[in-house]
């Protein structure tokens, strides 16, 4: 019986956490997992031709396929453009190799007609197919066929890092023109990185003197900095364009009081700068509040002893002061950096075509190019690079020294 | 007290059923492109339509594409039900079953009674869409802000020693890499061929490079007039109606060159699953008669897909200018003007847009 009493309190426990793990559960878990799954797992055109795509198992790669094989694709393609899959299929098979789209809607669309008309079909499925598109005389769109209906494919993640296989089947990297993915990710760390350091910049001084304030005074600051918070990401943005501008207010001022030309005004916003700017604003409270609450934590005697004991007042803030602040450093720094690099409004309103980021092209492959395979893989490896990131401040700092609370 | 169950029941159940009887106000939703061209739809189509049936019409923009539709197809939550397309996506959304199956002769017949299988022009009916309106891209500029001599050509746009200073430019591959070309010195006739090839592409974008640090990119039509407006570009490509109607509604100094413009055609297509089919092909019908076409474009300069239509376009009914010297399939700004080839971005657009956003990214 003695056990009975802990295990009730343990299930009320879980009863009470249960809302939120369900939630999370649907919210977060499952999604993610949705999308993870969806950057290796592509069922559309295997459900859709699944026996013509056995049949080109037993395909050598040379050459065209067998008659079977057009006569069986025939079929099937007929039936997917009755069920209205074709364009799906379709698709897929044109991101593998762009211009084969219309050669599969065509003669799915037209095999119909085909099939009827009866006096001017073809002897074979082979010379019916090559009449309606001559592309089927190649053997490239069974090439592209076999490569897109792999119900588990590697092809989205290798497209992510600018990779691709080669029709001999190694791996190599995409066309010079097509590089894009690598460089992305290695600005967006560098953006987070700068953005990152320039609101530690800011940050550190701000919540310092709030930390040192009457509390009086205090509470004024603080408001200062989280009424720009509370403030909707989208209007402090657009604000940002009204005042960047070329015609703006600041390049206004800067041609009235002289210091720029009218025809020399500054390009500060749809461009790199316009993004760091911006984003620094919108993330520096993320900085200031961790600081601040490790920063009222430490005594302010301890500054005076330091000085009692002869330190300079630069000594005394290297030695005393800041080591006992870092963990405010790393809290503010790692949240600031890992929201930064998944940011994507700011980038995309003010960011012109240099200032975009991998979430911005994440974001336009969930909803513009619908080619979500691939914004999962891209989404995959942001998720591991910040879990990495993750697991290095844990190693070098301590996860439990981190002052969030 | 004994409270009569089966009664309260039926009681219950009576008020629901009155709630979703057919005395429920009927509505459907319309999605089109916002701005200037957003109000012409509206004044023309969908209040006129509102007062004849009774029906509801509520209006959402958007700036193109199918992600929406597709995710309400796929999710079967379908909110839109009628979506004003641009062909290259009407046609997709077809064979991607997102878009209902539309019967031409179905339709009412044109102004002068020609049945309206006959009446469409011809290419502007595919198998989900009808036709409404004739559009282009163009390029324009504000008169104010170059003083001197006025860019004419299509090569003047991308001719940066002439006419130096910022160009806006929508942000997708299409009408930019015909424009590079066109510019370039490639015959009209022969953009699109020289675009089927690698050399043709590279010299597309190569063309493109040229101005490429001079260029904000634009995403909403209503963007480029006030870019114009504001003097944040020197020229910029517009849709030519919305630059139409910043000159005669708002009096602003914006000038379209027309050499080298894209023609375009305009699509109306009903969402595939749509609770409210009935009603939106019945709006459909309204929408794409020779009428509301007419109506549409004597308030914005997109010309008529019907040929009923077309002598029917007189002036617009605010300004009173006559609408013709505008239209972009006048005889006047056709001479110089390239059909775009909706069935070649139909095949190519995916790997352009991602050779487009690597480009823009380096």
């Amino acid at each position: 019986m003695a056990g009975n009493p802990a295990r009730r309190a343990r299930l009320r426990a879980l009863a009470l956490v249960a809302p939120l793990l369900i939630f999370v559960g649907v919210t977060f878990v499952a999604p993610l997992a949705t999308m993870l799954m969806r950057s290796v797992h592509d069922p559309v055109v295997a459900d859709a031709l699944p026996e013509t795509l056995a049949l080109l198992e037993g395909w050598d790669g040379d050459g065209l396929p067998a008659e079977a094989v057009y006569e069986t694709a025939a079929r099937e393609l007929e039936r997917s453009n009755e069920e209205r899959t074709i364009g799906q299929v379709a698709g897929r098979v044109n991101r593998v190799q762009g211009g084969l789209r219309s050669v599969f809607t065509s003669t799915a669309r037209e095999l119909r007609d085909a099939r009827l008309d009866t006096g001017a079909a073809q002897d074979t499925w082979r010379g019916t197919m090559t009449a309606i598109d001559s592309a089927w005389a190649d053997p490239a769109p069974w090439h592209a066929l076999r490569t897109a209906g792999e119900r588990f494919t590697s092809r989205h993640y290798l497209n992510a890092v600018d990779m691709e296989r080669l029709p001999d089947g190694a791996i190599g990297r995409q066309p010079e023109e097509r590089r894009i993915y690598l460089r992305l990710f290695g600005r967006t760390m560098l953006v987070s990185g700068a953005i990152t350091v320039l609101c530690l910049l800011l940050g550190y001084p701000i919540a310092h003197l709030i930390a040192r304030a009457p509390p009086g005074r205090a509470d004024l600051l603080l408001v200062l900095v989280l009424v720009p918070f509370w403030t909707s990401l989208l209007v402090r943005t657009t604000s940002w364009i009204v005042l960047l501008q070329t015609q703006g207010v600041i390049n206004d001022v800067l041609v009235a009081i002289g210091l720029v030309g009218d025809d020399g005004r500054l390009a500060m916003v749809y461009n790199m700068t316009g993004t760091l700017i911006a984003m620094t604003h919108v993330l520096l409270p993320f900085m200031v509040l961790p600081l601040y609450s490790v920063m009222r934590g430490i005594p302010p005697q301890y500054m005076s002893a330091a000085a009692s004991l002869g330190a300079t007042p630069l000594q005394a803030f290297l030695r005393v002061y800041l080591p006992q602040s870092l963990p405010g450093v790393g809290a503010g720094a790692l949240l600031v950096f890992i929201l930064s690099i998944g940011f994507y409004i700011t980038p995309a309103l003010v960011g012109g075509s240099d200032g975009q980021l991998i979430s911005n092209m994440i974001a336009y492959h969930m909803q513009t190019s619908l080619n979500w395979g691939l914004a999962g893989a891209l989404g995959g490896i942001l998720l591991v690079g910040v879990l990495v990131l993750y697991m290095v401040y844990d190693r070098l700092v301590g996860v439990e020294r981190m002052g969030l609370s | 007290m004994r409270v009569n169950m089966p009664g309260l029941l039926a009681a219950v159940l009576a008020m629901a059923a009155c709630g979703t009887g057919s005395d429920a106000p009927r509505s459907i939703t319309t999605v089109s492109w916002g701005g200037s061209y957003g109000r012409a739809v509206n004044e023309g189509a969908n209040i006129p339509f509102a007062e004849q049936t009774g029906i509801r019409v509520e209006v959402e923009d958007y700036n193109g594409g199918l992600a929406q539709i597709r995710a309400q197809v796929d999710i079967g939550e379908i909110h839109w039900d009628v979506v004003d397309l641009e062909i290259a996506d009407a046609v997709r959304g077809c064979d991607e079953g997102l878009l209902e199956r539309i019967d031409i002769t179905s339709l009412p017949p044109g102004a002068d009674g020609t049945p309206a299988e006959e009446d469409f022009v011809d290419d502007g009916r595919t198998e989900c869409g009808v036709g409404n309106l004739y559009w282009s891209t163009v390029y324009a500029y504000n008169a104010d802000n170059i003083p001197g001599e006025k860019p004419a050509t299509m090569a003047d746009f991308f001719d940066l020693e002439k006419f130096p200073g910022r160009r806006g430019m929508r942000r997708v591959p299409k009408v930019n890499l015909e424009f590079a070309l066109i510019a370039d010195g490639v015959p009209l006739d022969q953009v699109y061929a020289t675009m089927d090839t690698p050399e043709g592409l590279d010299r597309a974008f190569a063309k493109l490079e040229t101005i490429k640090d001079e260029v904000i990119w634009w995403e909403a039509g209503a963007q480029p007039p006030q870019m114009l407006a504001d003097g944040e570009v020197v020229m910029t490509t517009a849709y030519n109606g919305r630059i139409f109607n910043a000159q005669v509604l708002e009096n602003q100094p914006l000038v379209i060159v027309w050499d080298g413009q894209l023609l375009d055609v305009g699509q109306v297509g009903i969402v595939a699953g749509t609770p409210r089919l009935e009603e939106a092909l019945q709006y459909l019908a309204f929408a794409t008669s020779a009428e509301s076409m007419v109506r549409i474009a004597r308030r914005i300069s997109y010309s008529p897909m019907r040929k009923s239509g077309m002598p029917l376009v007189t002036t617009h009914v605010v300004a009173g200018v006559e609408m013709e010297p505008h239209m972009p399939a006048s005889p006047a700004n056709v001479a110089r003007a390239l059909r775009y080839d909706w069935a070649w971005w139909v095949d190519h657009a995916d790997e352009l847009n991602e050779r487009f956003s690597a480009w823009l990214a380096r």
